[in-house]
C-alpha cells in the first residue's frame, strides 16, 4: 500500500526544524531514516497529518567520542556507526548489537537514534542503551533535557519523547576497564526481529573474578528488561560460576508474551539459555 | 501539494514533481518509466526495491523522492556499461543465479555494492550480504555462486 497524503516540512536547520516541530506539536511525526517509521505508512498503520524530515539538517550527522563515551547524533546511520574503528574501541557494545540490526541495506538508512525512539521491545539498540545507562537528548525550542534509558523506555514502542520534541542524539558511555560485553539472539531467520535477545556486560576485579555481571534482555518484556546479576556470581573466575543460578535469576526478572511467532514459556527458556551465553562470552571478552 | 525534485538517474539528470509521499520506488516506475526496479512487499523486507544512493544500496520502497532531491541514484538499468552487461549481471546469467526474475534487479544493486565494498567475499559474507533480499526460485545456491563468479570477473577486467 501507499502511505496517506501528510503535509511535507524539510527543515535546513536545527532551529527551523525546532520550530516547525512546535508549530505541528501531536500532529508532526519526525522522519529520520524511515526503516521503521515508512513501513508503517506504506501499512497505513501511522497516519500522521505532518511529516518533519530532518535528513538535511547537517548538525545532526556527526558522531564519536565525547568524553568517557560515545555521542550518536540523530542522522547518523547504523552502517556508518558500526563501521567506525573509535566507537567499537570505546564502546564494543554498540558493533556487537549493530551486526544484529535487521539486514545491512537496512542499516544504510535506518539510524541509531530512530531505533531508539521507535522503542520497539524487540530491538537491540534500546537495550544497549539501558545495560549501559546511556541518555538521550531531547530538544525543543530553548530547551534541552537528558533523559536516562530507564525513564525513556516507557513501554512497547512508547518513549519518554513528548509532542513537539526532537531526539537529537543519545550518549552511550565507555567500556570500563577490565570489562567486557557481548550480544546474543534468535531470531527465526537472520535479521528478523529476535525472538529474544540478550545485552551483557561483565566486569572483572584484578584477580579476574566477575565483579559486576548485568543483562538486558529483548523481546522478553514491554521494555529492554535490565538485570544486575552480579550477587548471583558471588565474585568467582566466570569457569566457577553457578550459570544455572544465574539464568534463573535472569528468567525471574522477564515478562514474555506469546505470540505467533513463539510461546511464552519458548521465551523464558530462550533468555535464560541466551543469558549464559552472553554473559560468558562478555566475560571472555573482558580477561 | 507536489514538490519539484531533481535526481540524477544512471547519469542523466531527471527533474520532476511528486507529491511528499511518493515513494521512491514509484517515482522511479511511475514518473520516471524506470520499470526495472521491482515492487515486492513495499515494507522493506524482500528487497526486490534495492537501488543505489549514492552508491550504497538501500530500499526505494522505505525511502521518499522528496528526500533524495539532489542525489545519485543507480537502478539496474543503469548497471551495464555501454560494452554491455556488467560483471554482476554476466555472473548472474552464466551461473544461472536467477530464475523468474522478479527479485534480480534488487540483488544485482545489493551484490554490485557488496562487491565494490568487499572485492573477495566469503560465504558467510555474501550470504550476510544478500540476507536482505528474498529469492523464491533459485534456494540461494546459484546467487552465491554468481557473487562469487562476479568476483572472478571483475578482478579479471581490472587486471586487463
Amino acid at each position: 500500500m501507499k502511505p496517506a497524503p501528510f503535509v511535507y516540512h524539510a527543515p535546513r536547520d536545527l532551529d527551523e526544524a525546532m520550530a516547525v516541530l512546535a508549530e505541528a506539536g501531536a500532529h508532526g511525526k519526525v522522519l529520520a531514516g524511515g526503516q521503521s517509521l515508512i513501513p508503517l505508512l506504506n501499512m497505513r498503520l501511522a497516519a500522521p497529518e505532518q511529516l518533519v524530515d530532518i535528513n538535511r539538517v547537517a548538525a545532526l550527522e556527526p558522531f564519536g567520542i565525547e568524553g568517557a563515551g560515545v555521542r550518536v547524533g540523530a542522522l547518523a546511520r547504523h552502517s556508518q556507526v558500526e563501521r567506525s574503528a573509535e566507537v567499537a574501541r570505546a564502546q564494543p557494545l554498540l558493533r556487537q548489537a549493530l551486526k544484529l540490526v535487521a539486514h545491512p541495506v537496512i542499516r544504510n538508512r535506518g539510524t541509531v537514534v530512530g531505533s531508539l525512539v521507535h522503542a520497539d521491545p524487540a530491538a537491540e539498540l534500546p537495550a544497549v542503551l539501558a545495560l549501559l545507562e546511556g541518555t538521550v537528548r531531547l530538544a525543543r525550542v530553548d530547551v534541552e533535557r537528558d533523559v536516562p534509558a530507564s525513564e525513556f523506555f516507557t513501554g512497547p514502542l512508547e518513549s519518554a519523547l513528548e509532542a513537539g520534541e526532537l531526539a537529537v542524539s543519545a550518549y552511550f558511555p565507555a567500556l570500563p576497564e577490565r570489562a567486557g560485553t557481548a550480544f546474543v539472539e534468535v531470531a527465526r531467520r537472520h535479521g528478523d526481529y529476535a525472538l529474544a535477545g540478550v545485552a551483557a556486560l561483565v566486569r572483572l576485579d584484578d584477580d579476574l573474578r566477575v565483579a559486576t555481571a548485568k543483562v538486558a534482555c529483548v523481546g522478553v518484556g514491554p521494555v529492554p528488561m535490565v538485570a544486575d546479576v552480579s550477587e548471583e556470581c558471588e565474585r568467582r573466575p566466570a569457569s566457577t560460576v553457578d550459570w544455572a543460578g544465574v539464568a534463573r535469576a535472569v528468567q525471574d526478572g522477564t515478562e514474555p508474551e506469546a505470540d505467533i511467532h513463539a510461546t511464552a514459556e519458548y521465551r523464558r527458556h530462550l533468555v535464560g539459555v541466551l543469558a549464559v551465553r552472553a554473559l560468558t562470552e562478555a566475560a571472555r571478552n573482558a580477561a | 501539494m507536489r514538490h519539484d525534485i531533481t535526481l540524477v538517474v544512471n547519469g542523466v539528470t531527471r527533474r520532476v514533481s511528486v507529491p511528499a509521499r511518493r515513494l521512491l520506488s514509484d517515482c522511479l516506475r511511475h514518473d520516471l518509466g524506470l520499470t526495472g526496479t521491482h515492487v515486492g512487499c513495499e515494507h522493506g523486507v524482500c528487497g526486490c526495491c534495492t537501488v543505489l544512493l549514492d552508491g550504497e544500496p538501500v530500499r526505494s520502497c522505505l525511502t521518499f523522492a522528496v528526500t533524495v532531491d539532489g542525489r545519485r541514484i543507480t537502478t539496474v538499468e543503469g548497471l551495464a556499461g555501454p560494452d554491455g552487461l556488467s560483471p554482476v549481471q554476466r555472473a548472474f546469467a552464466e551461473c544461472h543465479g536467477l530464475q523468474c526474475g522478479f527479485c534480480t534487479p534488487g540483488f544485482l544493486c545489493t551484490v554490485t555494492a557488496l562487491l565494490e565494498e568487499n572485492p573477495s567475499p566469503t560465504d558467510e559474507e555474501i550470504v550476510d550480504g544478500i540476507s536482505g533480499n528474498l529469492c523464491r526460485c533459485t534456494g540461494y545456491q546459484n546467487i552465491v555462486k554468481s557473487v562469487h563468479r562476479a568476483a572472478e570477473l571483475i578482478e579479471e577486467e581490472e587486471s586487463r
